[in-house]
């Protein structure tokens, strides 16, 4: 364990910078809300933000190793049990089980 | 929209005589609506706190940190960094360069029907990616601000309650037991594919989101969700002034 006033510390530090990030943003932004601008922006960002984060989770999977096979199809599996049953839990339940039990087995370390 | 909704969102002379039942009712709603997404962070905060102390440090720690930093990426982040003891400006410039992706979420997430100083302020300190995806869904357009506030509080203690329980039990998993981290990459899978299917008449806005991460990917790997963010906002910028003259001159 680091000393733990440092680990708290870090803790902290973080915890501003996020809120700030999450905050102030609000402030600058207040006067634009009514424009038609962002508007158009806020019904389209949610769609594309969650597909960025997607692409972000994965960009360090090197796609030339084998063990790149255990993120890829354990994203195959997320995506074919939600198209099919539409329930989030089964969803990431069945396919981080597929990538926990690929990456311990066959591409373990 | 449910005849329940309509119900809920127009307040009765009942529920006006009773705020308490009506809050109590707001909490059941957003147990129903988080309670998918929100079970979804148990494998997640059992990643993270078995991380936690994997890494040599405390339960406590995992707690704190989810607790008071919220925001489940950079968490993971975190870990290594103190680990390695990282200076803390180190710390402040990674959550700055992981978290400034939530500036754009001010352009669209209703703060404005949220009531009361406390809890805007607690509404933009739990602002995070999975909060707003639920909330900015158009079934969520209707949501009172009561409702959009219990959301995120339940995913807050689920994430804290996840990433405790994680610690405390993590000791219990196999060494040769890996992979628990893909929860998140599942989870936001799951948060696209429900927002995609929401617009479904609008494809180009998930393949501009897809192509600007592509992209972002090749020229910054470093920085690829900074320069994702930034040209998928561009892109529907230009896409929005390009529908409008062609509105204009028709």
């Amino acid at each position: 364990m680091p000393d733990p006033g440092y680990a708290v510390a870090a803790v902290l530090v973080a915890a501003a910078v996020t809120w700030a990030l999450r905050a102030l943003p609000f402030a600058a932004l207040a006067p634009l809300r009514a424009s038609g601008t962002v508007q158009y922006l806020s019904t389209r960002m949610p769609a594309g933000v969650m597909v960025i984060l997607v692409v972000y989770c994965l960009h360090d999977v090197e796609v030339t190793q084998a063990r790149a096979l255990a993120p890829l199809a354990a994203l195959a599996v997320t995506v074919w049990l939600h198209l099919r049953w539409r329930n989030a839990l089964l969803s990431i339940l069945g396919g981080t089980l597929t990538h926990v039990t690929l990456a311990s087995t066959l591409f373990g370390a | 929209m449910g005849i329940r909704t309509a119900v809920a969102d127009r307040p009765t002379a009942f529920d006006a005589s009773t705020p308490a039942r009506r809050g109590r009712s707001e909490a059941r709603r957003a147990f129903e609506e988080s309670a998918a997404v929100g079970l979804g962070f148990i494998p997640l905060g059992v990643a993270f706190g078995a991380l936690v102390t994997q890494s040599g440090l405390d339960w406590w720690w995992a707690a704190l940190s989810s607790a008071l930093i919220y925001g489940g990426s950079f968490e993971f982040l975190l870990i290594g960094l103190v680990g390695a003891a990282a200076p803390l400006a180190t710390v402040a410039v990674t959550a700055f360069l992981v978290n400034v992706r939530h500036v754009f979420y001010a352009l669209s997430f209703p703060l404005h029907r949220v009531r009361g100083r406390l809890g805007k302020a607690y509404s933009t300190f739990a602002l995070t990616d999975e909060a707003y995806a639920l909330t900015g869904t158009a079934g969520a357009r209707a949501w009172p601000g009561q409702r959009v506030l219990w959301v995120q509080l339940l995913l807050h203690l689920y994430w804290v309650g996840g990433a405790t329980a994680g610690a405390l039990l993590g000791a219990l998993i196999p060494d040769g037991v890996v992979g628990l981290e893909f929860a998140l990459t599942a989870l936001f899978t799951v948060l696209a594919l429900d927002a995609v299917r929401e617009r479904r008449h609008d494809l180009p806005t998930p393949l501009l989101a897809l192509l600007s991460a592509l992209l972002a990917w090749v020229v910054a790997p470093d920085r690829l969700l900074l320069v994702a963010f930034a040209l998928f906002t561009a892109a529907l910028l230009a896409r929005h002034v390009a529908t409008r003259r062609e509105a204009g001159r028709a």
